[in-house]
């Protein structure tokens, strides 16, 4: 388990150098998104830029304090895609205000949710100070999970339907998705329960051939995780969500055990549900019929659950091409949802495929610093944590570009940190926060002083610490 | 644990991979076809928001991009719509583009790649780009005169070309419309408009029935069969073919007959020069049965059929059947059964056997020019292939020379010109027929071809659409 070196050096100065460099991204970006028009320096330009330096440098300056050891490149990243994302929104606020000048600017919304959710994430890492403390709160995670779920399906003054998904609930000020806070809490749950139990599910039940089959009582959270995700696509119609729940659940069992069983019976599970959602639900099999005939008249028309905002997707990126149409110059408010569920193909269309190349090698990079924490930790509950958070973000991403480029069918998920939605941008941050605390515990210098003798158990009839049984778990 | 963690980071790279992947498919593979993909207004939008090149003829325009007051801030605007709406077709925002609006986008847009240096100027001087002026090989005044030649209420069409160079003169169809309906900036209304034309009859606003409409070409196909004839050695001029009233099939009850009224029942043989003269179907017939399917397919496609082209604006392929029962192939040698032509086609024809055999390439296009006026590109002539040997084709010549003088085409005889031709009339409904003339003058040196077809009229009326205005046509190019 030890066979990652930890670094000994904190890298606070090259986070800071990179932070800069992010800062200085994506408030380019928000400048050349005003600049057509000749609006650089309006008054989104100042609060954007003023609240994204102030707030990094408050995080970077949070983690110099709390988190010396952090990951030094998660925060820029995690900047500039904020950054990013912000500038693209407020660009496609330029090109509806020019139809209709009334509207509400939704870029100015997604600064204010960048500010609390940058704030959330500081307040996390000033409070926590150590992510083994949140294994406490397993259970409590379990139920915090369900009620959270369960919100938006209350009765109308709390539960919101939009758009044919019931995710929302109205918070006075506006809606906010529970959901995506549960993405985190169950995470924490699962986390806690496998890394206490897995000892236990991975000894007992039966051999049969290769296949090391799971007892049936040792099955329950994997129901437990099915159940949920086929009761958020049946309540809730979010196909999107429950895709990456079940994926979660499914790679923090897969690490936790090890066990290909594990994940072929997770993947005959989400057969099984696939199957029943397309005979039962009409929205899953339009959305795999749009998917599949997307070019086709009568799909392309259809409303609702046609083909024309993914088909308009792709017109967009291929009107980008290669370099793009430049920050400004295409015409990404033409797809549907553009500055939520769809901005990776507004910002193809005018960053082009190199620039969405470079915003894909961000999240590649996040997700595998993310990963890096998870193998640096030395406790199961970070592993499983850091690790199913990661791929959490792969996996959205994967969801929502392979649904936009057609490789998959499209489900309305958000872009992590990019699209506009308060409680994704939230929720992501305080993913953020928690990983940059994992990351602190992983590259930490393990103290060299001889270790008090406070865990006799510990040690061996020599007196040295028994690491071997450990490791020995580690390497199956 | 930590091996299991890292293959969670291999399938996290690996869907990352895939993403890349398709993001690279989409935006790099598929981008053009995307683009291209009529659904797609982004490009409209785009060029909405820029000055369009003009579509000129003869220096005039007849569609420009003027100054409008609106989010797009140009309008596209046709001059004489009805007249060259065929060609320039639209450029509609709901309903995409077509014709040469549609093949010539690029160009008039100015994303041309041939327009590279241009653009770049035009990023650096932070001047508006401006799209390439696309002028026609049309001749306005023959235009003109061969829409003057299609009575309104006629389903019809004339195309005009020169043999030796394959530039088209004159390109009209009839019903015609109006895109300016089609092109304004209210989708309501053009969705209105473009109802109310589909609703009138014989028109379709999404195709150029001079390139784009399949019909039977009757009679005029012969001039196939004779070329075949002479192509395969079998005949000559001094060929004796039985001509008998009418051609019976064994075993069947179908008989194919003469032209009733014509002047074939004269004689009980005939050489090819009468059968062309008097367009007699039975020596035709028996010829393709003679030469057999082969032959005739064969020498249709070295006159262009079964090919698409693009002028640059698109044609469809003409037919000849295939797999064909002897009844069927002799209908088909007479142009009957499912043989089926673009009136674009049968000037080819004549154009072909005009030039020696050698069949030019029509072309719409004259030459592209920058908004600068700099010449972009002049398409070149350019030969499609050898039709005919330089022999057959004089041979063709004298025996359609005689057709005008003294057979079915003495409408379009022209004083002090000998004008060479070949009439037809393709039976096609209960209530009329297909009426065709083609040919080319004058005969020692062409410098017109052209066909004439009008659908589905009586017999009296389509020998007087075709022939006359053949003649007038010939008589106008000539005097230019």
């Amino acid at each position: 388990m030890s066979d990652v070196l930890t670094a000994p050096r904190s890298r606070r100065n090259v986070e800071l150098l990179l932070l800069l460099l992010a800062l200085a991204v994506a408030i380019t970006a928000s400048y050349l998104a005003g600049v057509d028009r000749e609006e650089a320096f309006s008054e989104f330009f100042w609060t954007q830029g003023l609240t994204l330096t102030f707030m990094s440098l408050f995080l970077h300056i949070v983690l110099r304090l709390r988190a010396k050891y952090a990951d030094p490149l998660i925060l820029p990243i995690v900047v500039a895609l904020n950054g990013i994302g912000l500038a693209m929104i407020h660009r496609l606020d330029l090109s509806a205000m020019q139809s209709n000048p009334d509207i509400d600017p939704v870029a100015s919304q997604q600064v204010m949710w960048t500010a609390v959710a940058m704030g959330a994430a500081a307040a996390l890492l000033i409070l926590l100070r150590d992510h083994r403390l949140l294994r406490r709160f397993t259970y409590i995670s379990l139920i915090v999970s369900a009620v959270l779920l369960l919100l938006p399906l209350a009765p109308a003054p709390i539960g919101l339907e939009i758009n044919g998904a019931r995710i929302w609930i109205s918070v006075g000020f506006g809606t906010f998705q529970p959901g995506e806070i549960a993405k985190i809490t169950l995470a924490i749950f699962f986390a806690g329960y496998l890394s206490t139990n897995r000892d236990l599910i991975l000894l007992a039940g039966k051999k049969i051939g290769p296949l090391q089959l799971p007892r049936f009582r040792d099955l329950a959270p994997m129901a437990a995780a099915w159940l949920v995700s086929i009761g958020v696509l049946i309540f809730q119609r979010d196909l999107g969500s429950s895709i990456l729940f079940f994926g979660l659940f499914m790679v923090m069992i897969y690490v936790a055990t090890s066990r290909v069983s594990w994940v072929l019976i997770g993947l005959a599970m989400i057969g099984v549900g696939v199957f029943v959602a397309l005979e039962l639900f009409s929205h899953v099999a339009l959305r795999f019929d749009s998917w599949i005939n997307a070019f086709a008249p009568e799909v392309y028309d259809r409303a609702p659950g046609g083909s024309h905002q993914v088909v308009q997707g792709l017109f967009g990126l291929a009107n980008g091409g290669l370099a793009g149409t430049g920050f400004g110059a295409g015409r990404p408010d033409l797809v549907t949802y553009a500055n939520s569920d769809m901005i990776i193909a507004a910002l193809g269309e005018e960053l082009g495929l190199i620039g969405v190349v470079a915003i894909v090698m961000l999240y590649v990079l996040l997700v595998s610093r993310g990963i890096r924490a998870a193998l640096g930790t030395k406790d199961g509950f970070g592993k499983l944590l850091a690790c199913g958070l990661s791929f959490t973000i792969a996996l959205q991403c994967f969801v929502v570009i392979g649904g936009i480029t057609r490789l998959i069918p499209l489900t309305g998920l958000t872009t992590p940190f990019m699209s506009a939605g308060g409680s994704s941008l939230l929720a992501n941050w305080l993913i953020v926060a928690l990983i940059l605390l994992i990351s602190e515990t992983a590259r930490r210098p393990v103290p060299t002083a001889p270790m008090k003798d406070s865990f006799p158990e510990a040690l061996g009839v020599s007196g040295k610490p028994v690491k071997k049984r450990t490791a020995k778990v580690a390497t199956r | 644990m930590n091996q299991a963690i890292r293959r969670a980071w291999v399938v996290a790279i690996s869907m990352f991979a895939l993403v890349l992947g398709s993001l690279t498919y989409v935006q790099f593979f598929q981008a053009q076809e995307l683009k291209n993909n009529p659904w797609n207004s982004r490009q409209l939008y785009q060029d909405f928001g820029r000055q369009r090149g003009a579509i000129l003829v003869d220096g005039r325009a007849i569609a420009e991009s003027v100054p409008s007051n609106d989010q797009f801030n140009y309008q596209r605007v046709y001059n004489e719509p009805e007249l060259y709406a065929h060609l320039t077709g639209y450029y509609s925002l709901s309903l995409g583009s077509s014709q040469l609006e549609k093949t010539e986008s690029d160009i008039l847009a100015g994303t041309s790649s041939s327009l590279f240096y241009d653009r770049v100027v035009t990023l650096f001087s932070g001047v508006d780009p401006q799209g390439a002026s696309v002028e026609l090989t049309i001749d306005p005044q023959i235009q003109q005169l061969a829409s003057d030649l299609i009575p309104d209420g006629q389903r019809g069409s004339i195309v005009v070309m020169e043999p030796s160079t394959g530039n088209i003169l004159a390109m009209v169809s009839k019903p015609s419309y109006d895109p300016n309906l089609l092109s304004g900036h209210d989708t309501a209304i053009i969705e209105q408009s473009a109802a109310m034309l589909s609703e009138q009859p014989g028109l379709s606003i999404y195709s150029n029935p001079a390139t784009e409409s399949l019909v039977s070409p009757g009679s005029v196909f012969k001039l196939i069969d004779a070329a075949a004839a002479l192509e395969s050695g079998e005949y000559d001029a001094e060929s004796q073919i039985p001509n008998p009233p009418a051609l019976e099939f064994p075993g069947i009850e179908y008989t194919l007959p003469n032209f009733v009224s014509g002047g074939c029942a004269s004689r009980t043989t005939a050489d090819l020069e009468f059968a062309l003269e008097q367009s007699c179907n039975t020596p035709f017939a028996q010829i393709a049965l003679d030469l057999g399917e082969e032959a005739i397919q064969e020498q249709a496609a070295k006159f262009g059929f079964g090919e698409t082209m693009d002028i640059p604006t698109d044609v469809v392929a003409s037919i000849f059947p295939s797999d064909l029962t002897d009844p069927e192939l002799a209908q088909s040698a007479i142009g009957q059964f499912d043989t089926r032509v673009t009136p674009l086609q049968m000037a080819m024809v004549s154009a072909a056997i005009a030039n020696d055999g050698q069949q030019m390439k029509p072309q719409l296009v004259k030459s592209v020019r920058a908004a600068d006026l700099e010449l972009i590109d002049s398409p070149q002539p350019e030969s499609l292939r050898q039709s005919v040997s330089g022999d057959t084709a004089d041979q063709l010549t004298e025996w359609m020379v005689n057709v005008v003088d003294n057979g079915t085409a003495t409408g379009a005889q022209v004083p002090g010109v000998r004008v060479a031709g070949k009439t037809g009339t393709a039976e096609v409904s209960a209530t009329g027929d297909n009426a065709w003339f083609t040919g080319f003058a004058p005969a020692d040196d062409p410098q017109v071809a052209l066909s004439i077809v009008m659908e589905n009229v009586d017999i009296p009326t389509g020998q007087q659409l075709t022939s006359p205005s053949a003649k007038r046509l010939i008589e106008a190019v000539l005097n230019r």
